[in-house]
């Protein structure tokens, strides 16, 4: 083995063992364990069993599935149809501005995720000045909550997810030629079309990148439903955290982990895919 | 062009939307009132019971969060510079899976790699605890300080290693005195990064913690969950604001004048 290669592994070789024994290695366990009976004491059996997989047709668990997918697409598509126009905004600034507005958008969420969520669940309170003020209006029955509901859900994972959606679009928009939007213009085309026209495809790298820092996070969710939902609002994320460590099935925790991995992939594969093509047309 | 005011209109809102409950939070760890739905003047008084005998669990947790951001932010940033440079400067089979190995952490969602630690250690029969939750962090904080020194090695001027070489340099001098310091800004921002990661991680650490071992996060949970203290809560969630505006604030001024001096 020549020098060159003795130092390439040198330097690759403490990462990545570390990674091959604590995330390799635990997502195939993951798998393996998902074939174990559950023992009555929280651990793992030996022997092998399609117990756990059997136990996803549980009608709950389906409704579950769809449920977390739904949200997590809804959640995309607000995401995204808020961040468009401010990416477009932020792309059309001057320097100075941009920066300041960019920095005013990033820094709310620099704090803690689990006190942001947290704050929520104050600003929606139902002894809260939010909720008393709307029924004072009379905007809202007396008898309406704001939280424990799926809307407070769907609010709060657009709070916790829009930088993830701004911040792409706005890299992709501050590489897009604005004066392509004026020549549309001269064209005859009106404002809003020229937008959807030649803007909307012009950032669609950035339109894909933040649909999946959107959508994969959106899919693993467990803190939003549990502190802002009610039971009908549960999502996988719940799940899996009531398997593993509620009523310690682990097995059972393994496959629905599993049936979320595989959710979690296809949009992963989606971007791999347009990305490969791209760069195929593009040679 | 006339620009119009439509974006600016939703940038207004999106920015109150986002500022709203934080601010609400900040004033109510000054509200007098227990509940937020009236103000009862100005206090200080959930900050001053913050440091009283009840809530001395509240100081241990923090204090086990700080260990821990502490322990796997400089532990990861050994890890993820060495990985960034092998990433750099090699082409092979063996880098292409070191790519694809550390970039799958950042991309998946963390509660699934809470998940699927806890079956492995459970499957090894290791008890559960702050030995547990800091091997979690260093996992997923080596893959983005590796990011981040990547991004810093991107404007790296390969001619200051053959300069030092020509000059005489031995491997390990060209190392510490010319490799090491023109990355430091990268590899401390890679480190401000992993330690915030770190005290603001819930999920993982719900899943690989331990009894006894609480986090600070956790312990801010588990009286959210239970709408136990709130204004207590809000009142140490300012504070925790404030800490991690000052870790932001430097890692930032840190990437920032960094070019500065390059170019000089």
């Amino acid at each position: 083995m020549n020098q060159h290669r003795k130092n390439e592994i040198l330097l690759t070789a403490p990462t990545l063992l570390w990674l091959v024994v604590f995330f390799v290695i635990p997502s195939f366990a993951m798998l393996l364990i998902s074939f174990r009976p559950a023992n009555v004491y929280g651990g793992i059996e030996d022997g092998w069993t399609l117990g756990a997989w059997q136990a996803l047709g549980n009608p709950d668990y389906p409704i579950i599935l769809w449920r977390t997918v739904r949200l997590s697409l809804i959640t995309t598509v607000i995401c995204l149809a808020i961040a468009l126009p401010v990416a477009f905004l932020l792309g059309r600034l001057e320097g100075k501005w941009r920066g300041t507005l960019l920095m005013l958008v990033i820094v709310p969420f620099w704090t803690n995720f689990v006190i942001r969520v947290a704050a929520w669940r104050v600003l929606l309170h139902p002894e809260g000045m939010l909720r008393q003020g709307l029924v004072h209006l009379g905007l809202i029955h007396p008898d309406t909550l704001l939280l424990y509901n799926e809307g407070a859900v769907l609010m709060v994972m657009v709070y916790t997810h829009l930088p993830f959606a701004i911040l792409p679009l706005y890299a992709a928009a501050e590489r897009f030629d604005y004066s392509l939007l004026e020549a549309a213009r001269d064209l005859g085309a009106n404002g809003f079309r020229a937008v959807m026209r030649i803007f909307v495809p012009g950032v669609s790298q950035g339109l894909l990148t933040a649909m999946a820092l959107v959508l994969i996070p959106a899919l693993g969710s467990y803190v939003i439903p549990d502190l802002v939902g009610g039971t009908s609002d549960e999502m996988i994320g719940n799940k899996i955290a009531q398997r593993a460590l509620g009523d310690r099935n682990l097995p059972q925790a393994a496959t629905l982990s599993i049936a979320l991995l595989a959710i979690t992939l296809l949009p992963i594969l989606v971007v791999f895919l347009i990305n490969r093509r791209e760069r195929a047309e593009s040679r | 062009m006339k620009a119009s005011r439509v974006p600016a209109l939703i940038l207004a809102v999106v920015l109150a939307f986002l500022y709203l409950p934080i601010l609400l939070l900040v004033i109510n760890s000054f509200n007098e009132a227990r509940y937020s739905s009236t103000w009862g003047g100005f206090t200080l008084k959930w900050y001053k019971a913050l440091g009283t005998w009840e809530n001395r669990d509240l100081w241990s947790a923090a204090t086990r969060s700080l260990f821990i951001a502490l322990a796997s932010s400089l532990s990861s940033m050994v890890l993820g510079t060495l990985s960034a440079c092998a990433l750099h400067w090699y082409r092979s089979r063996l880098q292409r899976i070191n790519h694809g190995v550390l970039y799958l952490p950042i991309v998946i969602p963390d509660l699934l790699m809470g998940i699927s630690l806890l079956l492995f250690f459970v499957a090894l029969g290791t008890s559960l605890g702050t030995g547990t939750i800091l091997i979690a962090h260093i996992t997923f904080c080596a893959s983005f300080v590796t990011v981040v020194v990547l991004g810093r090695l991107q404007g790296f001027d390969e001619n200051v290693i053959a300069a030092a070489r020509d000059l005489g340099a031995s491997n390990w001098v060209i190392v510490r005195r010319v490799i090491l310091p023109l990355l430091a800004p990268g590899i401390i921002a890679g480190g401000l990064l992993a330690f915030t990661l770190s005290v603001d991680d819930y999920v993982i650490t719900f899943f690989v913690t331990g009894p006894g071992s609480t986090t600070l996060p956790l312990k801010i949970y588990s009286m959210v969950k239970h709408s136990k203290d709130l204004p207590v809560i809000n009142a140490i969630s300012t504070l925790f604001l404030a800490l991690t505006f000052l870790v932001v604030w430097l890692s930032q001024r840190l990437t920032e004048h960094q070019p500065n001096r390059d170019s000089r």
